[in-house]
């Protein structure tokens, strides 16, 4: 079930992934004790934080990498943008949301 | 007489908000996070990586795409230089998330190794849930509220990365493109939650658009361009609608 990864090389690379993951994180927590949480440069942070997110959930939809590809791009706009107005007319409900948008992709699969 | 709380949401103590953050976790979240790592624990398995790799993985380096690039590199036999870098880039997104979060979950007091450590979990899930319900809790249960929502949810991850690894093929396809799908729009439908900040609703409208685009044409720094460059159009903008309102608001006065 293995491709024979070293498990030394395997423990090593995962060493890696967890100090990379970390960087930023400590980073952040460093960075966040030497602004004011109501000065501009805080507000800045919050917005590139929302920037990327949004890049990244955009990048997701559009451009999936993996098993999405399969659905039609149109398919998966169409269903997130059926999840976002179920979120709004049903006064704020996740599950309901969610479900809606996922439902009209699976559906849209199977149909074909 | 005792001053009435101002906090709608008031556990007691830092303890119980532990197990209240929890509660909070145990539904939606968990499950979200819990069917996002089934396909995680596939990708180890497709990529022909030992499953103990992968619980590693989820267990100490807990931001999904950052171990998607670990994954797919490692399996590929990458050079470690070249993993490192992926990896890192692909996690910078939680540098300003921290940055913005801890001063939500601050108390005055607390060591300043509580919020190294509780950074570990910091991801968009708890980040989005703790910033809209910290506000509404007591300053000395915050910390504790994020860190019980967080592990429950992060167990949910482990529990998925196990079962996704053992899971035959054999779900129809219509379900598993589902259960993909589940993560993106749960994200979309949390940002359109979380709207009260003006600045970055521009710089998400703006983010959305250029992330795609750019990844087209880098998909290595793609996504790092699209936050500095959607973040700091969004805060200027924001900026200057201010201070247009303020200024035709004062020729309407005077």
């Amino acid at each position: 079930m293995d491709n024979g990864l070293d498990p030394i090389w395997g423990l090593y690379l995962l060493l890696l992934g967890a100090v990379a993951t970390y960087i930023p994180r400590g980073l952040g927590v460093f960075i966040s004790g030497r602004i004011q949480s109501n000065s501009p440069l805080f507000n800045w942070f919050g917005c590139v934080a929302y920037g990327l997110l949004a890049g990244l959930v955009a990048r997701m939809i559009v451009l999936p990498i993996g098993p999405l590809e399969e659905a039609s791009l149109g398919l998966r706009v169409l269903s997130s943008v059926l999840a976002v107005a179920v979120y709004y007319l049903s006064r704020r409900n996740i599950v309901l949301s969610v479900f809606s948008g996922v439902g009209l992709l699976s559906f849209g699969i199977w149909l074909g | 007489m005792a001053t009435p709380s101002i906090h709608s949401i008031d556990f007691g103590s830092p303890g119980r908000a532990f197990f209240g953050g929890a509660r909070e976790g145990l539904g939606v979240p968990a499950f979200v996070l819990f069917i996002s790592y089934i396909g995680f624990g596939a990708l180890v398995r497709q990529m022909e990586l030992p499953i103990w790799f992968g619980l590693t993985s989820t267990i100490s380096a807990w931001a999904l795409p950052g171990q998607i690039a670990l994954v797919e590199l490692s399996s590929v036999g990458a050079s470690a230089l070249i993993i490192f870098l992926a990896v890192f880039l692909t996690n910078t997104r939680l540098l300003p998330m921290v940055t913005v979060f801890i001063p939500y979950v601050r108390n005055e007091g607390t060591a300043s190794w509580k919020y190294y450590g509780a950074a570990l979990w910091v991801a968009v899930t708890a980040w989005m849930l703790c910033m809209k319900r910290c506000p509404e809790i007591p300053q000395n249960q915050r910390l504790s509220f994020f860190v019980g929502f967080s592990s429950l949810v992060w167990s949910g991850s482990i529990i998925g990365t196990a079962i996704g690894y053992m899971m035959p093929d054999l779900v129809p396809k219509p379900i598993t493109l589902g259960l993909v799908f589940i993560n993106p729009i749960y994200f979309l439908i949390l940002f359109a939650g979380n709207l009260a900040n003006r600045s970055w609703v521009y710089a998400l409208g703006i983010g959305a658009v250029m992330g795609p685009s750019l990844h087209l044409v880098t998909p290595e720094l793609g996504l790092l361009i699209t936050g500095i460059v959607a973040g700091t159009a969004g805060h200027f903008i924001d900026q200057w609608v201010r201070a247009r309102n303020a200024s035709s608001d004062g020729a309407r006065h005077g």
